[in-house]
């Protein structure tokens, strides 16, 4: 980024002079800070990516201090969970941030991804940032369900048993696998101590490599906006994008803001709700895992709902299990399923806003389903929803290609 | 005030505003690594009944992880209490940790028992009782007392330090009392004798 005029002295402390003569600290803030130019005209839908760094950080240091009282033993687990709430000084902060973090991790996540869907940020050149990006969500999808594990709840337990045993559907190797993912012949202390060491080591260094990747490859190919133009294709004199402000500080400030108000809701469910009614923190998990007794009512945590309705509403078992997979995984095509050329939905013709609309409807509908018994009215109407959720994305190179698209300004709009 | 005044001031009321918080916010973590709650219930004060303890002989207990020794003296070695005076480097107790109590030539309530802390001043080693007097490993001078193994301390029946050896202070005497005659209180003083 950093063009020849731009050579002038960018440090004026000596020690940071020093530093940067050995190491490149200016090229790196040049290149990522003061001389990213992202889009002027941001919307709120553009927040959502610097709120779930905010929320990793939260989660990385909670977990830290967590870890140093929690025991992965069957034995102790569930003990040494209390044992945090009631005895370790601010424990039970660490645990509520911790166990609410990760609520709003995807409350965030899922708007992150909904931008993307809006902005067609998934498209050309930045189907990769996309795919990054679904990779981030697969791990902290795997990152959510062994934490979830780990209090030895006997919510946690049989959340264990079924995960685990839907690996048991796949032909010929199921078992076998089933098996081998938890290390005995049912859900037991090596399970537990497994998941953990993958949960604090593993899970969270894949995540942080992602997000590195994720955000090098977005800093290389620049930001979308909510207009889906270019706006490198613009540049001054001096070679910077026109529409463009400079990410510090004008974007962190902005940011910053945000980052306030969020903590600000975040805190709250933190000190006033923490367990949400039970959608953060389920009644049947304050009960030790009991591998006689199977929760009346058993329900995964409010993110995985959607999924689960697509399993629950498909009557047989692998089938099941692969719809599940798929629901998941169809998002790693829309690169290349939608056939659109213009990226944001502001230009874009109905259809795409129909079908966006009904996949939103459908994906929410699942979650609420997902919660609710499978029977009656609710198992057809999440057999209605899986046909609704999949034909977006199953239909969408043909609908995308029938829209009619508005003109795309050359240059960003602030309103629209 | 000038615009760059103004950006400068709104930077620095920022910045501090941010390193108040941050110091809020760090708060929890830090005090998270206090002892727990359960930490400080096992660190609680512990009874001992010392009716059985005959004289010459020592009891080990251990409170918060650490070995505390009764001693009670017999007769004799409360005879020669003071037969090694000249050679201790505190006999007066005036550089050592124990409750004012203790501050005495016997440290201790009653002079026949000693409540101490098996913790060597030096670097936190067990000191091994060495009542035996004259003993071949000690020296003929050597009138009963303890020995560091680690680095050679040696303290008297009183868990005085000697001179000439790495220990800087007196052996600790923690803050105990007694219950009644026989039962020992190891954890904490009784309220007059704090003041």
């Amino acid at each position: 980024m950093s063009s020849d005029n731009k050579q002038e002295v960018y440090f004026s402390n000596p020690i940071l002079k020093w530093v940067d003569e050995r190491f490149p600290l200016s090229k790196v803030l040049r290149e990522h800070a003061t001389e990213y130019y992202a889009s002027k005209n941001f919307n709120i839908w553009y927040i959502f990516g610097v709120l779930s760094t905010v929320v990793l950080v939260l989660m990385l240091i909670t977990g830290l201090f967590l870890t140093m009282n929690y025991k992965p033993s069957a034995a102790e687990a569930f003990n040494s969970v209390e044992y945090i709430m009631r005895s370790v000084e601010y424990g039970w902060l660490m645990r509520y941030m911790h166990s609410t973090g990760a609520s709003f991790f995807f409350i965030v996540l899922y708007l992150h991804m909904f931008r993307g869907m809006l902005y067609g940020s998934y498209k050309n050149p930045r189907e990769l940032i996309w795919l990054l990006g679904m990779m981030l969500y697969f791990c902290l999808m795997a990152e959510a369900f062994l934490g979830y594990i780990l209090p030895w709840g006997n919510m946690s337990y049989w959340a264990a048993q079924v995960i685990v045993n839907l690996f048991g559907t796949i032909p010929f190797i199921g078992d076998t696998l089933v098996e081998w993912i938890r290390g005995d012949y049912y859900i037991s202390d090596i399970t537990l101590n497994r998941f953990f060491a993958l949960h604090v080591i593993a899970m969270p260094l894949a995540i942080l490599g992602l997000v590195f990747a994720h955000i090098v490859a977005l800093h290389h190919i620049g930001s979308n906006n909510p207009d889906g133009i270019e706006i490198k294709d613009n540049k001054d004199a001096q070679g910077k994008p026109i529409d463009g402000v400079a990410f510090h500080p004008f974007h962190t400030s902005k940011d910053l803001v945000w980052i306030i108000i969020f903590l600000i809701l975040y805190f709250g469910a933190v000190f006033f709700a923490p367990e949400m009614g039970g959608l953060f923190l389920e009644v049947d998990n304050f009960e030790p895992a009991n591998p006689l007794k199977t929760p009346e009512h058993i329900v995964p945590s409010w993110y995985f709902t959607p999924y689960y309705a697509i399993l629950r509403s498909i009557p047989d078992p692998l089938l099941g299990f692969i719809a599940l997979v798929s629901a998941v995984v169809c998002f790693v095509f829309l690169p290349w399923l939608d056939k659109c050329k213009v990226k944001s939905i502001r230009y874009r013709g109905w259809q795409y806003k129909v079908a966006l609309a009904i996949f939103v409807i459908s994906f929410v509908s699942l979650g609420y389903l997902g919660m609710q018994p499978s029977s009656g009215i609710y198992l057809i109407l999440a057999r209605v929803f899986t046909v609704l959720y999949f034909s977006f994305f199953l239909l969408m190179p043909f609908y995308t290609r029938l829209e009619k698209t508005k003109p795309v300004p050359d240059r960003v709009v602030y309103k629209k | 005030m000038s615009k760059v005044g103004r950006r400068k001031f709104l930077s620095i009321a920022t910045s501090v505003t941010g390193a108040v918080g941050g110091i809020f916010a760090l708060t929890p973590f830090v005090l998270s690594f206090q002892p727990s709650k359960r930490a400080k219930a096992l660190g609680a004060a512990i009874k001992i009944n010392i009716e059985k303890i005959e004289p010459g002989s020592i009891v080990k207990v251990i409170w918060k992880g650490m070995p505390v020794w009764i001693l009670h003296r017999s007769e004799k070695m409360l005879d020669k209490i003071d037969s090694s005076i000249d050679e201790l480097r505190d006999p007066n107790s005036e550089l050592s940790v124990q409750p004012n109590f203790a501050k005495n030539t016997f440290r201790s309530i009653k002079p026949e028992y000693l409540v101490v802390e098996g913790v060597c001043t030096h670097l936190g080693c067990a000191p091994i009782e060495k009542f035996a007097i004259a003993p071949a490993d000690m020296g003929p001078d050597w009138e009963g007392g303890f020995f560091c193994p680690c680095h050679g301390s040696k303290f008297d029946l009183s868990g005085r330090v000697f001179s000439g050896v790495p220990a800087p202070s007196n052996l600790r005497i923690p803050p105990h009392h007694y219950e009644n005659e026989t039962t020992l209180i190891i954890g904490e003083n009784q309220e007059e004798e704090n003041v």
